[in-house]
């Protein structure tokens, strides 16, 4: 579980958080949704440590990350998974050697050792047989499902994803959709996916967090967004003709 | 870290020994042939081309120049590798995992650069086989001549001062290029706009140091 209390963060004059205080609660998909600038990407970095805050607290199970030392914040780095927006792979690194890049820094495992886990997490996220691919070989979705090898391989405690399905096919962003949710549910993680895509929202927001201009404007679930009178969240989700149809269906079905 | 490293070398030391060679061995050529032409006087030895390739061969233009042209390519090379990784968020993710990014991306290539003094003898081997091929086949003077020109009062501390010189010259050729790189924020075209920032400044940097050193050490 993840508790974040009242945090800001300000870019000299720019003032992007400005207080949000959320939890995010262990074996659920958690999203943070908004509009571009609402500070979401930030948010994000800060929760990544990639960022240092001005004021607040962010506590992974109990352990407060401006009260540790480095040692304990590099040992909590290694529990902590994370799926870029670009994927950020290691250009001059096969795919295996990508997914194994973590096991060479963090264990102290024999190669075979490796080799298995590598296989077993490629395996995972159906890529058998990209071992010896280049990334630069591999599709936008086959990048992506590396990239969740990658922040798996370690058994993290914290997932996290940055738009994990932006630039993908429908049909794609869906199958990474449902491995993100699938890989919460079996390892019993946190996992936090800052995402746009509203066809995510529905699917596998478990909590679900809207940000309006560093504020927290809305929090709830896939479920409770249908029925949120929050003008915000609501220009927001339904801003498509067809979302706004969807829950006008799901509104008459289910009140 | 070693396998890094070992990849560093290729690409840093490695990989630009062709064109230092190509450069050095034309370069001596020229500067014996410009040395000979100018040579007017009927009382000047045959000797002093030799002699004058090997003093500006050893002394300024395989440490220097060849630094400056190292900026060039192996600079650029640094920059737009490291800006890369940076704009596609490879740095980022070193840092999620809790690596040292700069310890993990600069390190190989500092001690990969420890290995430059060996690119700068090549460079200074021949350049004055450069000058000597260029002196004797162009006919502007004999093979013994050149090499007694070379030979002639040969002071080692020369040596010395051009291999200090060519250390510090890696340093600046590991660090500043990196530094650009590392702390770059952009796209793709900032990326470009690094690599010729970190190139005009490593340039800068060695001139400046060159003269440094050069008014320290010989002066």
């Amino acid at each position: 579980m993840i508790e974040v209390k009242d945090l800001h963060k300000s870019f000299g004059d720019a003032h992007i958080l400005k207080g949000i205080t959320t939890s995010f609660e262990k074996g659920k998909t958690n999203l943070i949704i908004g509009q571009s600038g609402s500070g979401k990407t930030v948010f994000l970095k800060c929760l990544l440590g990639l960022f240092e805050y001005e004021k607040g607290s962010i506590s992974y199970e109990g352990k407060n990350w401006s009260e540790l030392s480095r040692n304990e914040k590099t040992n909590l780095r290694s529990e902590m998974g994370m799926v870029f927006q670009g994927s950020a792979l290691f250009d001059s690194m096969t795919i295996a050697e990508n997914v194994m890049f973590p096991l060479r820094m963090f264990t102290k495992q024999s190669k075979s050792e490796m080799e298995d886990r590598v296989n077993e997490v490629l395996q995972r996220v159906n890529l058998e047989n990209a071992h010896n691919k280049m990334p630069s070989e591999a599709s936008g979705g086959m990048q992506k499902r590396v990239a969740i090898a990658r922040a798996i391989v370690n058994r993290p405690k914290f997932l996290f994803c940055d738009e994990p399905n932006s630039g993908l096919d429908p049909r794609t962003a869906i199958v990474i959709d449902n491995l993100i949710q699938e890989i919460t549910d079996e390892f019993n993680i946190t996992t936090v996916v800052n995402t746009h895509d509203m066809n995510s929202v529905m699917e596998i927001g478990e909590k679900i967090v809207f940000l309006k201009d560093g504020l927290l404007e809305w929090e709830g679930s896939s479920e409770t967004i249908f029925r949120t009178e929050n003008e915000a969240v609501t220009n927001f989700v339904y801003s498509s003709n067809l979302f706004r149809k969807v829950r006008k269906m799901y509104l008459e079905e289910n009140l | 870290m070693k396998p890094l490293i070992l990849k560093d070398i290729d690409d840093l030391i490695i990989g630009s020994i062709g064109i230092v060679a190509f450069i050095s061995f034309f370069v001596g050529g020229v500067v014996a042939i410009q040395t000979s032409l100018n040579m007017t006087s009927p009382i000047m030895p045959k000797y002093l081309v030799g002699f004058a390739t090997r003093q500006s061969i050893i002394l300024e233009f395989a440490p220097t120049f060849i630094s400056i042209i190292m900026a060039g390519k192996v600079g650029s090379f640094i920059t737009s590798s490291i800006g890369t990784m940076r704009v596609t968020e490879q740095i980022d993710a070193l840092e999620v995992m809790g690596i040292n990014a700069i310890n993990y991306l600069v390190f190989p290539k500092f001690i990969a650069l420890t290995l430059y003094p060996f690119v700068i003898s090549i460079a200074m081997f021949l350049g004055i086989l450069g000058g000597l091929m260029a002196c004797v086949y162009g006919g502007y003077g004999t093979m013994e001549d050149y090499i007694e020109g070379v030979q002639l009062d040969f002071i080692p501390f020369h040596f010395i001062y051009a291999f200090i010189k060519t250390f510090v010259f890696a340093f600046l050729l590991a660090t500043i290029p990196s530094y650009y790189g590392y702390f770059m924020k952009g796209g793709a075209l900032e990326v470009g706009k690094a690599s010729t920032t970190s190139f005009v400044w490593t340039s800068v940097m060695i001139i400046l140091v060159n003269f440094l050193l050069t008014s320290l050490l010989l002066g």
